[in-house]
């Protein structure tokens, strides 16, 4: 029974490294009828497909060491699900059947619950779980809405050919705004982004890894469809594109800083990235409509770019943590600490990732905001009014905020000691589980080193959507630096590289001498007297208190020697969860109790139901 | 070429002594002689002369962070403009690498500190990137508006556009761009109001703090890449407030090479004059300089 | 001299800026001072010489440069306060909230319907931006002194709008206008010293005690 499992997920990782190499070689469409279905590949399904199975594929090796078949008994539950979700998202991408799409959606959304709730016994993952269904149902109910629409402008469920779709301006409106609800829900665009930090805290890591990988971007696939089947765009689409976008970027980043769960500060974190990848968007789709190439063309790059550098940097994190996880088995970062004398692989790996998601250069992150920088400076010089350019500081403050997060992240995770008992008595080494963070690690820096690979991949995307060649040589005076950048990043590992030989050179001819870290003469310094991450990040969480607003109980001493009861407690809050949706739920289910009246259990009054819906309904028909 | 090797030479060769124009105004000011304007240089071959102390603590990232940080300075030293000068390296949309290039620095001196597991420099860690990270978006927004009056999107054409002519034109907005950089100035290179260099006081320290713990060549890289920083960014804004040419290349380098020391002058008054602000004034101070840089691009918009 | 003018205007914009970003009264004070004094030279700016634009020049620049600052810091003294402690909203949010309203004064100084000669000058969205910040002042702020600095504020943004009409406006109206803030300063004073005698302290929120239960 346990080979058997074990062996269905090697076979599952097979099929995946397999999928890898197909998906590679499919550029063309590739219309298969089946019944009323279609599914093809076009460049859009492709640049979503590629860090799909990459993602997948490594999620599916980290897995086999992370979540033991020998040792759980629920893997057998989660590797089928982890089997399911892939294909459900794989399908997702292919069809262009909207029935056959809102199926592959669902089983998609399922899967996931099911992978999140894998941990059945665990309150917070049940909670986390609900929440997420609720979430994800309604935003499929505004899905149900589009599709319903769409079948009633074209008069049948496939999905209208790109750039063929026009139709009166309210129902064009209707159409963007369902689909906006829907698919950026599941994007975790804010203010729909409430069910994200606790699914992906309390999913398995390798799971919410894909989760933020790979399902978020399936809402950015859904509104990058839905934007592609129309002939014009209104003005106003692009424009809330953006300042959702902002809103999400600035406040997902704020709210990550806050947090004291790692994983939650990652799932934060996406919220932020994907508020990036919409700005993007948004800049695209202004550019569309004002015929501003340069916006158009640098925001879709950006965008793009950042979608693929976003499931890579974003996994490795993932996978990173749940490595930290097992060995420190705790999730609270402030009482981890100097994990990286004991795994010395993981903390370059997360380092590493840790550069890329903050956008610093030589590391992948840097090359897509960089288009997005672009795109803002030009309109910035270029048009009269110039609104955009104020993507660039919103840019900057969104990456000043990402460094505090992920100096803070890896900071207390990795360096300095352990904070407490936990953190220090479980054993802990990198294992095998590094192999598969190793290749997505090493994509980062091959992507961030020569962005040109990537770019190249990206265009026929750009160009699928722009309907003409795309040279990035020369964009109306403005070049795309991208082999300086090159050398540059090259430039800059070089000079680290000499610096670094010529340091180790230095220190043979020197005395060195080891001791304890210099407490400032106190003589006898604890584990505890070390910054937690929650103080280093408490000077910007109160300067954007309106956000991530966290709770501080503070005790209350009273006498010279107070009880040892009191102690001090910091909570970041949910600002949309815990305080507005929470106490409107509650307060839906007590005004409906009276409801309940209605299941008493007796059979023939059901049956008069029945009858009075049915004579109703006559009544009315007539 | 000969622009780009002195461009070099000036760029590795001044920054100490700036530090040492710097500490002998303070002096000047307190009626004392002071050290020699050499000192920097003399302190900074001491250092790699003397032998290293490590913490047990610490892994490969405390003895990486100083050396990360020096690599970045310099590759943004390449990208700035000296000076009337072109930079060696130009492209479109340089000043985003050169705003990053800092990024890298300061996230590597930051996990450096909280390398050592001091509380101290990891109080001075956080300082360090809350406030980098409210200085950040006014040093774009500046860039964007000097941007906008050159109309290119290389720092090297942006920052040798400004002259006395476009000052007599749009002198208010100008005006506005400078203080807003001089703020940000003094906020990156850790100097008063915002931080006090020379402070022994942990609690009240930013930069300083932060690299308590490193000793030997490790220190000699952080002072010199802390002195290059402080020419780096002084350049920008010479660059934009004293915007002189005389037309011959030589004598422009001398020039510029004055008014950096000048610029080190008018650093050493203000220390001499003002006090360290308030830590929960600070903030305070880096959204006023964003606001007035906004301002000064609202006035060159309309 | 337009462009002096101008570079004057963003002085007072600045002026405003900083009013929002401090805490202690004095300073505040000596801000609105050097207000009033610099909208005292603006119409010597922009208009040509007369007896009247002297007038104008003098008497402004001594009721909002010289007398009403002193009233204000007389009182200040006597109440024995320092600084505006606990604001309805921050600093940094109240300057943030100045800045965007003076971004969209220019906005709204581009829609309206003006004169071209009076277009390309700052006058108009520097008034509104200042009456505006006035506004920010009175409501955010707690102090009935930092209410009598908020209006004052709220009144040299009216006196800028005013200044592109100072050929058409009678030394009366502006006179009387004087007069009138001049005499609601002395109210405001001996109101201030009551509320301070009274309650001990200048909150003005604590006045919602002398409602009628």
């Amino acid at each position: 029974m346990l080979v058997l499992v074990a062996s269905s997920i090697g076979w599952y990782a097979l099929f995946c490294l397999l999928g890898g190499t197909l998906g590679g070689i499919y550029q063309l469409d590739w219309p298969m009828p089946f019944g009323p279905a279609l599914f093809a590949v076009d460049p859009l399904s492709a640049l979503f497909l590629f860090p799909l199975f990459l993602v997948s594929g490594c999620v599916a090796l980290y897995s086999l060491s992370y979540w033991p078949a020998a040792e759980r008994s629920d893997s057998a539950r989660l590797t089928l699900f982890v089997g399911v979700f892939t294909a459900a998202m794989v399908l997702v991408l292919l069809v262009r059947n909207g029935v056959l799409f809102l199926m592959a959606w669902e089983l998609m959304a399922l899967a996931a619950y099911f992978l999140l709730t894998t941990e059945q016994h665990n309150r917070e993952a049940q909670k986390a779980g609900t929440i997420y269904l609720l979430a994800t149902h309604s935003g499929t109910m505004a899905l149900f809405a589009l599709f319903s629409l769409l079948h009633r402008v074209t008069g049948s469920f496939l999905l209208p050919a790109p750039h063929s779709l026009s139709t009166s301006v309210t129902l064009e409106a209707v159409i963007l705004v369902t689909a906006l609800i829907g698919f950026g829900g599941k994007a975790g665009l804010m203010p729909l982004h409430f069910w994200l930090p606790g699914a992906h805290a309390n999913a398995p890591s390798h799971v919410s890894a894909m989760m933020s990988g790979l399902m978020l971007k399936m809402g950015v696939y859904g509104i990058l469809r839905t934007v592609l089947l129309f002939v014009d765009l209104p003005g106003w689409f692009g424009w809330l594109l953006l300042v959702l976008g902002g809103w999400s970027a600035l406040n997902g980043i704020a709210l990550a800083a806050g947090q004291r769960d790692l994983k939650r500060l990652l799932a934060c974190s996406s919220i932020e990235n994907i508020g990036i990848i919409f700005i993007g968007i948004g800049m695209a789709l202004v550019g569309l409509q004002t015929g501003a190439q340069v916006l158009f063309i640098c925001g879709f790059f950006g965008a793009f770019l950042h979608i693929v550098n976003h499931g890579l940097f974003k996994s490795v994190l993932f996978l990173g943590s749940g490595v930290v996880l097992h060995s420190s088995g705790t999730r609270e970062m402030d009482r981890m600490g100097g994990l990286a004398k004991r795994m010395p692989v993981t903390a370059a790996l997360f380092l590493v990732a840790s550069l890329a998601i903050c956008g610093l250069p030589p590391l992948n992150g840097f090359v897509g905001e960089l288009f997005l920088y672009l795109g803002a400076l030009y309109d910035g010089i270029a048009s009269p009014l110039p609104v955009l350019a104020l993507v660039a500081p919103l840019l900057a403050l969104v990456g000043g905020m990402a460094a505090i997060t992920f100096v803070k992240a890896y900071g207390t995770i990795f360096l300095g000691t352990a904070r407490s008992t936990v953190a220090e008595h479980r054993h802990a080494a990198d294992g095998p589980m590094v192999g598969p963070m190793l290749l997505l690690a090493v994509c980062c820096l091959a992507i961030g080193l020569a962005p040109l690979l990537l770019v190249r991949m990206v265009a026929p995307v750009v160009r699928f959507y722009s309907g003409a060649d795309v040279n990035l040589a020369d964009l109306g005076g403005l070049q795309i630096p991208l082999m300086p950048l090159t050398a540059l990043n090259l430039l800059l590992l070089a000079l680290i590289v000499v610096l670094a030989v010529c340091y180790r050179l230095r220190l043979h001819g020197l005395p060195k001498a080891a001791s304890a870290t210099w407490g400032c003469a106190y003589q006898a310094p604890s584990p505890r007297i070390q910054y937690t991450g929650t103080s280093f990040s408490e000077m910007m969480v109160n300067l954007v208190g309106y956000v991530a607003a966290p709770q501080r109980l503070k005790p209350v001493l009273a006498g010279f020697f107070p009880a040892r009861t009191a102690t001090f407690s910091y909570r970041p809050v949910e600002l949309l969860l815990d305080r507005v949706l929470t106490p409107l739920f509650s307060w839906i289910g007590l005004a409906f109790s009276y409801m309940r009246r209605l299941q008493h259990g007796q059979l023939h009054i059901y049956v008069l139901y029945v009858f009075a819906t049915l004579f109703v309904l006559m009544i009315w028909a007539h | 070429m000969i622009d780009i090797i002195i461009h070099c030479t000036v760029a590795l060769l001044l920054p100490p002594l700036l530090l040492g124009v710097i500490t002998k105004t303070k002096a000047a000011f307190a009626g004392r002689i002071g050290a020699p304007l050499l000192q920097s240089y003399y302190d900074i071959f001491k250092l790699f002369r003397k032998g290293s102390v490590f913490s047990t603590t610490t892994t490969w990232v405390f003895r990486a962070g100083p050396l990360v940080t020096l690599a970045a300075t310099v590759t943004a030293a390449l990208l700035v403009p000296l000076g009337r000068h072109n930079a060696p390296l130009s492209f479109d949309g340089d000043m985003v690498l050169f705003a990053y290039l800092f990024g890298l620095g300061r996230f590597f001196t930051t996990a450096a500190a909280l390398d050592t597991g001091s509380s101290f420099e990891g109080m001075g860690a956080a300082r360090e990137v809350t406030f980098s990270c409210l200085a950040e978006p006014t040093l774009f927004i500046a860039l964007i508006t000097l941007a906008r009056m050159s109309g290119s999107l290389r720092l090297s054409t942006i920052l040798t556009y400004p002259s006395p002519g476009l000052w007599l034109a749009t002198g208010a907005s100008m005006l506005l761009l400078v203080a807003a950089l001089f703020i940000i100035l003094l906020a990156e290179n850790c100097r008063i109001p915002f931080d006090d260099p020379t402070t022994h006081l942990e609690l009240t320290m930013i930069h300083e703090v932060m690299v308590l713990d490193h000793s030997g060549p490790a220190f000699g890289v952080i002072l010199y890449s802390a002195a290059l920083k402080l020419l780096v960014l002084g350049a920008v804004f010479v660059n934009v407030a004293l915007p002189v040419s005389t037309g011959d290349s030589l004598e422009d380098w001398g020039l510029f090479v004055v008014a950096m020391l000048a610029l080190a002058v008018g650093i050493g008054v203000v220390e001499s004059v003002m006090a360290r602000l308030r830590l929960l004034r600070i903030p305070q101070l880096l959204v006023g300089a964003t606001i007035l840089s906004a301002f000064g691009m609202l006035l060159v918009l309309r | 001299m337009n462009s002096l003018a101008d570079q004057l205007l963003v002085l007072v914009m600045l002026i405003n800026l900083i009013m929002l970003g401090s805490s202690r009264l004095i300073f505040s004070i000596r801000a609105v001072a050097a207000q009033g004094v610099i909208l005292g030279i603006l119409p010597g700016l922009i208009h040509p010489f007369s007896l009247h634009l002297t007038g104008i020049t003098a008497s402004v620049i001594l009721a909002k440069g010289i007398i009403i600052p002193y009233l204000i810091s007389d009182a200040v003294h006597k109440a024995h306060i320092r600084r505006e402690v606990e604001p309805f909203i921050g600093y940094v949010p109240t300057l943030f909230l100045g800045a965007v309203f003076t971004a969209l004064a220019f906005v709204f100084a581009e829609k309206l319907p003006l004169a071209p000669e009076h277009k390309e000058l700052l006058f108009v969205p520097a008034s509104i931006a200042t009456l505006l910040t006035g506004f920010l002042i009175l409501t955010t702020r707690r102090k009935a002194i930092s209410q009598v600095i908020g209006y004052l504020v709220l009144e040299n943004g009216i006196f800028v709008f005013g200044l592109l009409l100072t050929e058409a406006m009678p030394f009366m109206v502006e006179a009387g206008a004087l007069l009138d803030l001049l005499v609601g300063i002395f109210v405001m004073g001996i109101v201030i010293n009551q509320i301070s005698q009274e309650f001990s302290s200048l909150d003005t929120s604590r006045l919602r005690a002398l409602k009628e239960e």
